[in-house]
């Protein structure tokens, strides 16, 4: 039962983070994705791109709000669940951090190999970047950037258990770090490189929606490790007792 | 399940050495939270983009924002 406990709070710790992600995203990515819709309607005058079009699906308004709010907090939930999965294995098994360590330690890497890695070789792009003719292809290439993330964590952390064991905490951890480092520096530079920004489009506006990109997934992971930690905490000191 | 805890009235939070959920207790949870997160993600990340399970581009249009803040690929 205390799987079943650990994965109901993981999903939970995911949703309010998420909330508060969608807070960050709302403030400062917003106005890029308005300048970026904005930049791709100067170009293509009336004739536009889907969300241009005379009969919006759905409008700005309701894309940039409820949208928004329902996209982060699926994504906060099912990565909550996930993480908590991963948190209920290596707890005790990894090392013999408390949960509320052990929580931030694991938001840390998930940030890492889910987010930032991926991000540094396929980075976030606003609306008007990118062909719709690669889509399939950029959606592989992302996934598959992600699948091979955490991959290498895996076998770095798995290398780096064994060394821990023959050689101490210090040496194990570093080789796992080093590791990670060397393989994903070489499965990144052999993946295909992507470059569909349109010419003129404004460099700032590109960084600043990257940077907004990535501090709302900095936001989501560390506030959903700082909170599983504390629910964690709780739900593995009262569970086991009778049940 | 078969979870088992210190017989101590005291919370096993500082100190004690963790113990490990067993494997076997852990498996049927994990199957099920992956599957859920999975489809959640396949939701805000790919349908209407480069899969498509329903026609249409609501469902796209409606996480459009989400889906390029999330770092997915969109259009």
């Amino acid at each position: 039962m205390i799987a079943g406990r650990l994965l109901a709070r993981g999903m939970i710790a995911g949703c309010i983070a998420a909330a508060l992600a969608f807070v960050f995203a709302r403030i400062f990515g917003e106005p890029q994705v308005d300048l970026a819709i904005a930049f791709e309607a100067a170009r293509h005058g009336a004739e536009a791109h889907p969300h241009m079009a005379e009969a919006e699906p759905v409008s700005r308004a309701v894309q940039a709000s409820y949208g928004l709010l329902t996209a982060i907090v699926l994504y906060g939930t099912a990565f909550g669940g996930l993480f908590s999965l991963v948190f209920a294995y290596a707890y005790g098994r990894l090392n013999t951090w408390s949960p509320r360590a052990l929580a931030l330690l694991l938001a840390g890497a998930g940030f890492l190999v889910f987010v930032l890695v991926p991000d540094l070789k396929y980075p976030p792009n606003p609306p008007a970047v990118g062909t719709p003719a690669t889509l399939a292809f950029r959606t592989g290439t992302y996934f598959a950037m992600i699948g091979l993330s955490v991959s290498v964590a895996v076998i770095a952390t798995l290398v780096g258990h064994a060394l821990t064991r023959a050689r101490g905490a210090w040496s194990g951890s570093l080789w796992a770090a080093g590791l990670f480092l060397v393989l994903m520096v070489v499965v990144q530079s052999a993946m295909p490189d992507v470059n569909e920004v349109p010419a003129g489009f404004p460099a700032l506006v590109l960084w600043r929606f990257r940077e907004a990109s990535i501090g709302m997934q900095l936001v989501l992971w560390s506030s959903m490790g700082l909170l599983f930690g504390a629910l964690a905490e709780r739900a593995l000191a009262h569970a086991p007792r009778r049940r | 399940m078969s979870y088992s805890a210190p017989s101590s009235r005291i919370a096993p939070v500082t100190g004690a050495a963790p113990i490990a959920i067993p494997a076997k207790a852990l498996l049927p949870w994990a199957m099920f939270g992956l599957l859920l997160s999975v489809i959640m993600l396949y939701f805000v990340g790919a349908e209407q983009g480069a899969l498509s399970l329903i026609s249409g581009q609501d469902v796209h249009e409606f996480v459009h924002d989400g889906r390029h803040l999330l770092g997915f690929p969109c259009h």
